[in-house]
């Protein structure tokens, strides 16, 4: 539950271990005999763990590399360079049988309830399928039990086992698609923007569900969303990726409360949250620009071409994530992982409808 | 009054049946207000607006009551001709998806010059100088060297603030948004938002913002009117549904939305789902999902009660619900 | 959504979809879901499957139901002739040559002096047997070839749409009257043969589109994540789904193998005496259309109604079948 903490002891190794990971898309030209010209850096260079019973966050907007980091997790694509270890394994470079028994420890419930169901099946043969392909799992005459008690569990009623998909609501499809994710019993599930397609009134019946699921399975999950309401709801550990690279990493208090890196202030402050009062005492950043293309990445400090602290050193100097000099002797929450040669502590969401503190003036709107 | 719609009733014929999108909508907009109305799918809310505009698709769909009055003149009686003339000069829709709603095979300068050269009869060159103008007035960067670039070249902010001018092109007098900045991302929408609001305060027009998001509605609008299942169940002042909401739907969809400002309590999850609109239940279309629902719930169909000379409430027992 | 797009991507991104289908979809979006009922509540309403909805859909259909009637008569006398025509198509009478209706011999005789009706029915046999056995021919080799291509991408796939390309260049009749007019055998089969030579590109194009996009979709990467070879991909989760267009496009190219037979059987070197053919009749017949023209008219005839009821039986699948309307 969200508000258990982190790990069960600080001895426990983290249960997945990513390292350096990349993921390059090479761009080539001709037709024959084609010739790299560049690359689509998806994923430059990320690092984090992940504890047993913890909800790990990741946010960002589109073009992030979220979405290319959890296909990576789940073997969908392999790393450019880097490591994913489970339990010590190095998975990404798995395969044959050996991948295919790792698989059943990472599973991954996706974002399209529309998409990610085979209409052609019905849902009992969809959360039957992960027996089908790994038997070891479940003897035959079991399986049935198994797929009717993993409705149960998900809050369908068993008795829709051979119904197809397009019989039931989005919301109840991503209950299928959660059910099937837990079918091999994995230890991690990697929850790719679960809830963005639903309605906002069935949001919070699946954001429970995975709430309680997480108890009841002892699960660990990556959690992967824009929507930064939902990701604190649920996270314990949140970390904030921008063109493929995590820019800041830490427990949900401090990267909501105290952010340091100016995109998470940003990225927080443009939030609208559900208060007419805070419209007045709400501090605006608005950033400059757009997102550079991931083909062509500032030199030093990525975000620097929309960041309003911008020096020289940052376009000389890639600022490395690990707690920023100016909070290294302190201990408070601000002492967290920062890539920022910059970083300062701004509070930048509403607690409640008082004003935010007097901070220094900013360039707004500066396009 | 600007923009008054009153007891709008909108069906679709489609081969399973009769579906009612808009049972009996009625809401009004002024002169530099903002009006949210707010619903999830199948609420109705788009098509109420696409009716308005005079842009919904007339088979299946087809308005089956109702006026639509503009500065006082009810646009259903209009014929195509007039009503055309209205559409793009004094009214304009933003839409949620502007790379189909925007012409892939034209320039974005050919198509912001379309208005000019179509509602003012403008030549060619000066609908061009005109298009550059608006891009600059959406803050597109280096607008002069852009117009003749095509839709895909551009950001999918860009690409909306385009859209904004396209409806901005005329001054019209209203704009309709449907759900501008749903596909967008959070620091983009912030920047069209902000964009949009600044142009309305410029133009004093009136702004109708369709969108199933309480957070931006809570930024920008005047007044709110929720819509379900085709009918408006609470219509209120934006501070005052907020605080203290007057039907159970919207306390529900309140409770359950998770607040960046608040942590970890498991969410109110409004139980069941958005009716089939091809068999709305009787009564009270959200009797089977309320927790306070009771008989007479299901039998009758509760009018929009007076909660104060300001707010509405479709519900018997709003008197219970606003006090919690 | 804030990365400028591809041309293609962004010109496939519009469809007749937008505001539209949005208002569409919010209407009826909900005739998806069991119906306003909460969940968990027990339920009458039965599995359906998108192929039982899609035969609901077809059994409604006037259309469907005249073709198919139609198809199974055409069918019925095609493996039984003698049910309605009693007669020897090949015992023929040159005194009666060119007669008109008699008793007995319902479209009178032709130039050989046998009965019309007579052959008019046997014909069917041969346009029938042509139309499916090409019409499967191609619709495996089609399938199985672009298929593979669509889902294994690369190399293959270059491979394919340069041979399907080559393949498209050949002028059809062109192409039949030189290939054909070598061949001495008089069955079916090389007719049969050339059709299927010549016909697979086409569903091997829309069979690639229809694996391509299938592909695309969630379900098959979740397959994947769970541990599914490239096999149970392909036939679990592509093949599925890719098949309704290939269906679709094979019984829309029925009629016109048959027709295409007929017009090599025309041309004299399709199917050859003593097989009975509408297009050998059609071919002797021509020229005495102004004297004569019972002699063309009834397998003329009995050619257009073939051809008419299986592409009317293909629109008929179309619709059925079509992702818009499911």
């Amino acid at each position: 539950m969200a508000d258990s903490t982190a790990s069960t002891g600080s001895t426990v190794e983290p249960i997945l271990e990513v390292t350096g990971l990349v993921k390059h898309y090479p761009l080539t030209q001709g037709i024959l005999f084609k010739k790299q010209v560049g690359a689509v850096k998806a994923v430059d260079g990320v690092d984090f763990t992940l504890n047993r019973g913890e909800t790990l966050g990741i946010v960002g907007e589109s073009g992030c590399g979220k979405s290319t980091v959890a296909k990576m997790l789940v073997n969908l694509e392999r790393p450019t360079e880097g490591s994913i270890k489970f339990k010590g394994e190095d998975i990404s470079k798995m395969s044959g049988r050996a991948l295919k028994a790792a698989r059943r420890n990472i599973q991954m419930v996706f974002q399209d309830p529309y998409t990610s169901l085979n209409p052609r099946m019905t849902v009992g043969d969809i959360i039957g399928e992960p027996y089908e392909i790994h038997p070891e799992v479940a003897p035959k005459g079991d399986r049935r039990k198994r797929v009717q008690d993993l409705l149960d569990v998900v809050g369908l009623n068993p008795e829709y086992i051979n119904r197809y998909p397009h019989q039931f609501s989005g919301g109840q499809r991503q209950r299928i698609g959660i059910a099937r994710g837990l079918a091999l019993r994995p230890e991690v599930i990697v929850a790719d923007e679960p809830v963005s397609a639903l309605d906002v009134s069935v949001q919070a019946q699946v954001i429970n569900l995975l709430d309680r699921l997480q108890d009841e399975f002892d699960l660990s999950y990556v959690f992967i969303a824009h929507d930064l309401s939902i990701v604190r709801h649920i996270s314990d550990r949140v970390g904030v990726m921008y063109l493929g690279r995590i820019v800041e990493i830490g427990r949900d208090e401090e990267i909501y409360d105290h952010p340091t890196h100016p995109y998470t202030q940003a990225l927080l402050s443009a939030v609208p949250v559900p208060d007419p009062d805070a419209r007045e005492h709400r501090e605006r950043i608005i950033l400059a620009g757009d997102v550079p293309s991931p083909t062509n990445i500032p030199s030093g400090c990525r975000f620097r071409t929309r960041c309003w602290k911008a020096q020289e050193r940052c376009s000389l100097e890639v600022p490395l994530l690990a707690v920023p000099a100016e909070f290294r002797l302190a201990t408070g929450p601000a002492a967290h992982d920062s890539a920022c040669h910059f970083a300062e502590e701004k509070t930048v969401v509403p607690q409640d409808a008082t004003p935010a503190e007097p901070t220094d003036d900013l360039d707004q709107g500066a396009e | 009054m600007l923009l008054e719609v009153r007891d709008l009733h909108v069906e679709f014929r489609t081969r399973d049946g009769i579906a009612k999108a808009v049972n009996g909508v009625n809401y009004s907009v002024d002169e530099g207000e903002t009006l949210a109305v707010l619903g999830e799918s199948g609420s109705g809310k788009s098509v109420t607006a696409q009716a308005v505009m005079g842009i919904l698709d007339v088979p299946p769909g087809k308005i089956t009551g109702g006026e639509i009055l503009f500065r006082g003149k009810d646009l259903l009686k209009f014929k195509e001709e007039e009503r055309r003339k209205v559409r793009g000069a004094e009214m304009a829709m933003i839409f949620q998806d502007a790379l189909s709603s925007l012409n892939p095979v034209l320039s974005v300068g050919d198509q912001l010059g379309e208005m000019f050269i179509v509602h003012r009869g403008m030549s060619r060159k000066d609908a061009r100088t005109k298009a550059v103008e608006l891009m600059d007035r959406v803050r597109i960067p280096g607008a002069a060297q852009r117009v003749r670039d095509y839709p895909h070249q551009f950001s999918g902010g860009m690409r909306q603030r385009i859209m904004i001018a396209m409806a901005l092109a005329l001054e019209p007098a209203l704009i309709i948004a449907d759900e501008p900045t749903t596909a967008l991302d959070v620091t983009v929408q912030a920047q069209v938002m902000d964009l949009l609001a600044e142009l309305q305060r410029e133009l004093n027009m009136g702004l109708i913002l369709i969108t199933h998001d309480l957070g931006v509605v809570a930024d920008v609008a005047d007044k709110i009117a929720v819509m379900y299942a085709g009918r408006i169940v609470e219509s209120a002042p934006v501070h005052d549904i907020y605080k203290a909401p007057a039907h159970p739907y919207t306390k529900g969809l309140l409770d359950s939305i998770p607040r960046l400002d608040q942590k970890g309590q498991e969410l109110y999850a409004i139980k069941g789902l958005p009716p089939n609109l091809m068999h709305i239940p009787p009564g009270c279309a959200f009797n089977p999902r309320c927790p306070m629902a009771q008989d007479v719930c299901r039998t009758d169909e509760p009018p929009l009660f007076a909660v104060d000379e300001h707010r509405g409430s479709a519900c018997h027992f709003w008197r219970e619900c606003l006090n919690g | 959504m804030s990365e400028p797009q591809d041309p293609r991507e962004a010109i496939a991104a519009t469809g007749t979809g937008g505001a539209m289908d949005l208002a569409l979809s919010e209407a009826t979006s909900l005739s998806v879901p069991p119906d306003g009922r909460s969940e968990g509540q027990g339920e009458d309403e039965k599995a359906r499957s998108l192929w039982s909805d899609a035969w609901h859909e077809l059994r409604r259909n006037p259309v469907f139901i005249v073709s198919a009637l139609l198809i199974a008569f055409l069918v019925v006398i095609s493996i039984w002739p003698s049910l309605i025509a009693s007669g020897n198509p090949l015992s023929c009478d040159l005194a009666k040559s060119q007669e008109g209706p008699a008793s007995g011999h319902p479209f009178g005789f032709d130039t050989q002096g046998c009965d019309v009706y007579t052959r008019t029915v046997h014909g069917a046999r041969a346009s029938v047997t042509v139309g499916v056995c090409a019409t499967l021919g191609v619709a495996l080799l089609g399938s199985v070839l672009g298929g593979l291509a669509g889902f294994y991408g690369g190399w293959w796939d270059a491979l394919l749409s340069r041979v399907t390309d080559i393949f498209f260049g050949i002028p059809v009749l062109l192409g039949g009257l030189v290939f054909l007019s070598v061949v001495t055998s008089t069955t079916i089969w090389p007719v049969v043969g050339f059709i299927v030579l010549l016909g697979w590109p086409q569903v091997a194009r829309i069979a690639r589109g229809a694996v391509l996009t299938a592909k695309q979709n969630d379900y098959v990467q979740a397959a994947r994540a769970l541990g599914a070879g490239n096999g149970r991909m392909l036939l679990r989760h592509v093949a599925p789904n890719a098949v309704a267009p290939v269906i679709v496009v094979a019984t829309i190219a029925l009629g016109t193998y048959i027709s295409l037979e007929a017009t090599l059987s025309f041309l004299g070197v399709g199917l050859r005496p003593p097989t009975v053919s509408w297009g050998i009749d059609i071919s002797a017949a021509a020229q005495h259309i102004r004297s004569a023209p019972h002699m063309l008219l009834w397998p003329a005839g009995a050619l257009s109604l073939t051809v008419l009821a299986f592409i009317m039986l293909g629109d008929a699948v179309r619709d059925a079948l079509d992702p818009k309307l499911r």
